[in-house]
């Protein structure tokens, strides 16, 4: 009776948005990451249209899945270290030092620890287990790092700004003091290490990617499973079971298209074999895991997030905060060495401007990811996200040939513009927030359109 | 008015809860000097004054959340040790703060386990049976109760409220601090509160009560403690003063019957 009497009065349009918007609050679907999701679609589709079909090609969103990789690590670490209202300037400087620390440990077989130096010559030796010693190096390093950080953050109570800007400039000079090598380009690197880089020809190859697909749709499939099992067991409402079997089949089939058409598709120049899925973007996706687990279903994740909440509230709680902020930049240490053993490998070298300005890319990537400077929002799949939009941008403008001051305009604009958009939604001024977006889209428009050669 | 709380009131022979003596300074202020207070099981004891009184820092001592300088606290007639919020906890002191204390980005459940989550044998955090015990509590509370999954930033104040006092009830307080904690809310939500703080009275919980409220004071408390100043000026039955007594201990420290007349007629001009 009711959809006759809608269809009459015309209000139909406004009754199916409801339903949908209470299907989507029913679902437990982030609107926000939902949001990003459709603004990422825009861009390939415009990139694509502006570039004759050069952007959605198989071959140029793989190389952007493993561009994206580096500063999707880090972004992850830095949602935490915002959450809780701080701050991290030195993860650039920080990943220039532990890229330099790992890659002297390949070339010269020096374990080089703020001016202790042991060299071991099997190391050098390039055997099996060189690799794993430099990574263990630099996490190690890494986090210790983080552990002072935090430690003059958290117990001394110097501003995290402070401390880290401290770090900023602290870790980048410390590369010239390495290893008595003056900052000389440290060149090649280990062979298996080199690995962790994503070159075409050093990625997984057609059928340990299906593998790879086959794991991750059981992930998929079990961890829905799981959680409506947990439910029933205390006897709380699930949702309908059609929406569940609708997440998992669509998730899996999503997987699968991606990397059908990305990783497999995008035959090896020489060989002509499928490449796969590099390892770096296993890594990314191994990190997404690890710490969405660490956010939502660890005590330490619900800790920085109540923190960020209320920071007296978790206090009062009987939380132990200094810690739990300490342990933030530990996490965040040990995630740039991750990205130093990436970008270091790709490169096949560690030379000592890497990961220069790579703070202020990582911030904005977690900022157009949705995590708040007030503290307490942000989400470590929004922040990977946000890592993707960046590199899209940066990989489209590439394509169309413009340069890269141009490039910097567009992202600072986009950066701006998004959390714009993001701070008029959460005061529910949607008229406003439309215009701003329009504006912000307009202005990116009209630079890269006068940019173009 | 008549004094029925006196008979229905337990055990008189061991306070629940006695502070002797209680000193904090900040710097040169005595925000504390000296102040002792007791209560008993099922008791609400009001604790009244001006801002600035000292009321809150000396329930601070007691739950926790800033130790006191010297003097001691005793539960059940033994010395206890309290120097942060989980050593309160330890003795059954649960806090309903006047900001609630809640973080406002997590849900009900969320708030109501916070800093002491239920977890599974792997150590994750198991939400789904935190969902369920205060799916429980709340029935209790609040039946009308359903946003477990939003967070509480976008309930009303009363739901809000809820999950404050749902913490401290699922944890079994044996004593609650309710620091104003009507202040916030409308009339038919203040009238819930006020049911509730009975209902807990009839299981034995004593409840300290901060209040600018005197009428919430009178309705509920059985006896009312008067701070001024960081000192203690009298503890009284309700049933043996008057609003304007109680005022006049307020405002200018005088005990029942100390005040003239014509001080007593200045308090309403």
């Amino acid at each position: 009776m009711s959809e006759t009497t809608s269809t009459v009065d015309g209000t139909s349009g406004v009754r199916s948005r409801k339903s949908w918007r209470e299907f989507v609050s029913s679902s437990g679907i982030d609107t926000r990451l939902l949001g990003m999701v459709v603004s990422l679609a825009v861009i390939w589709i415009a990139f694509n249209t502006l570039s004759g079909g050069k952007f959605i090609t198989s071959r140029n969103l793989w190389n952007l899945s493993v561009q994206s990789v580096s500063i999707g690590v880090m972004a992850t670490g830095m949602v935490f270290i915002i959450v809780t209202r701080n701050i991290d300037l030195s993860v650039g400087s920080l990943l220039g030092f532990l890229g330099y620390t790992m890659a002297l440990v390949q070339t010269d077989g020096t374990i080089s620890v703020f001016g202790l130096n042991i060299t071991f010559d099997s190391l050098k030796a390039h055997h099996w287990y060189t690799w794993i010693v430099a990574l263990a190096v630099g996490l190690v390093l890494g986090a210790f790092v983080g552990l002072v950080q935090g430690s003059i953050i958290a117990y001394v109570g110097v501003p995290a700004f402070i401390v880290t800007l401290g770090g900023y400039l602290a870790w980048r000079g410390l590369i010239f003091r390495t290893g008595g090598k003056q900052g000389q380009t440290l060149a090649p690197l280990d062979e298996t290490f080199r690995y962790l880089g994503g070159a075409p020809e050093r990625s997984l190859g057609g059928w340990k990617t299906w593998v790879v697909v086959g794991l991750v749709c059981v992930g998929i499939v079990s961890s829905i499973v799981l959680a409506r099992k947990r439910r029933t067991r205390h006897g709380l409402t699930v949702r309908s079971l059609s929406v569940d079997i609708g997440f998992a089949v669509g998730g899996c089939l999503a997987v699968i298209l991606g990397v059908w058409l990305v990783a497999i598709k995008y035959l090896a120049p020489k060989s002509g074999d499928a490449v796969g899925i590099a390892y770096p973007v296993l890594i990314l996706l191994g990190v997404t895991l690890g710490m969405s687990y660490l956010a939502r279903r660890r005590r330490f994740g619900r800790y920085i997030f109540a923190y960020g909440g209320n920071p007296e509230a978790a206090e009062l709680g009987g939380i132990n905060t200094r810690r739990t902020i300490t342990s933030t930049y530990v996490v965040m240490g040990m995630l740039c060495a991750v990205s130093a053993a990436i970008q270091t490998a790709r490169l096949n070298s560690a030379t000592t401007n890497l990961g220069v300005q790579n703070e202020l890319d990582v911030i904005a990537a977690a900022v157009i990811g949705g995590t708040s400077f007030s503290g307490g929002i942000g989400t470590i799949p929004g922040a990977v996200l946000g890592a993707v939009v960046m590199q899209s941008l940066r990989s489209g403008m590439s394509l169309l040939n413009i340069d890269s001051p141009t490039q910097d305009i567009v992202v600072g604009i986009v950066l701006v513009t998004a959390v714009a958009v993001d701070a008029l939604i959460r005061q529910r001024r949607r008229s406003s927030m439309i215009g701003a977006l329009a504006v912000g889209v307009v202005i990116a428009a009209m630079v890269i359109q006068t940019g173009r050669p | 008015m008549t004094d029925t709380t006196a008979t229905a009131a337990p055990d008189r022979t061991v306070p629940l809860c006695e502070m002797r003596d209680i000193k904090v300074a900040f710097g040169g202020l005595h925000a504390v000097d000296g102040v002792t207070v007791d209560m008993y099981p099922g008791e609400v004891v009001a604790l009244v004054g001006g801002n600035g009184a000292g009321k809150s820092t000396l329930i601070h001592t007691l739950s926790g959340a800033h130790p006191a300088d010297s003097g001691e606290i005793r539960i059940n007639g033994e010395l206890a040790h309290i120097s942060n919020p989980r050593d309160a906890r330890q003795y059954g002191i649960e806090v309903i703060y006047q900001k609630l204390a809640l973080a406002d980005n997590i849900d009900a459940a969320g708030n109501v386990f916070l800093g002491r989550e239920l977890r599974t044998r792997t150590g994750s955090l198991d939400d789904e049976a935190m969902d369920a015990a205060t799916q429980g509590v709340m029935q209790r509370l609040n039946p009308r109760f359903k946003n477990l999954k939003t967070a509480v930033r976008s309930l009303s104040g009363g739901q809000r409220q809820s999950v404050a006092i749902a913490r401290a009830v699922h944890f079994n307080a044996k004593i609650l601090i309710m620091d104003e904690p009507t202040a916030a809310l409308g009339p038919a939500e203040t009238a819930q509160v006020r049911e509730l703080i009975t209902h807990l009275k009839s299981e034995g919980i004593g409840i300290f009560l901060i209040s600018h409220d005197i009428h919430d004071v009178f309705d509920l408390a059985d006896r009312i403690s008067v701070m001024l100043q960081g000192k203690l000026v009298a503890t009284v039955k309700k049933s043996e003063v008057t609003k304007d007594e109680v005022l006049a201990m307020i405002i200018m420290g005088k005990k029942p019957g100390e005040a003239t007349e014509q001080e007593y007629n200045e308090l309403h001009s």
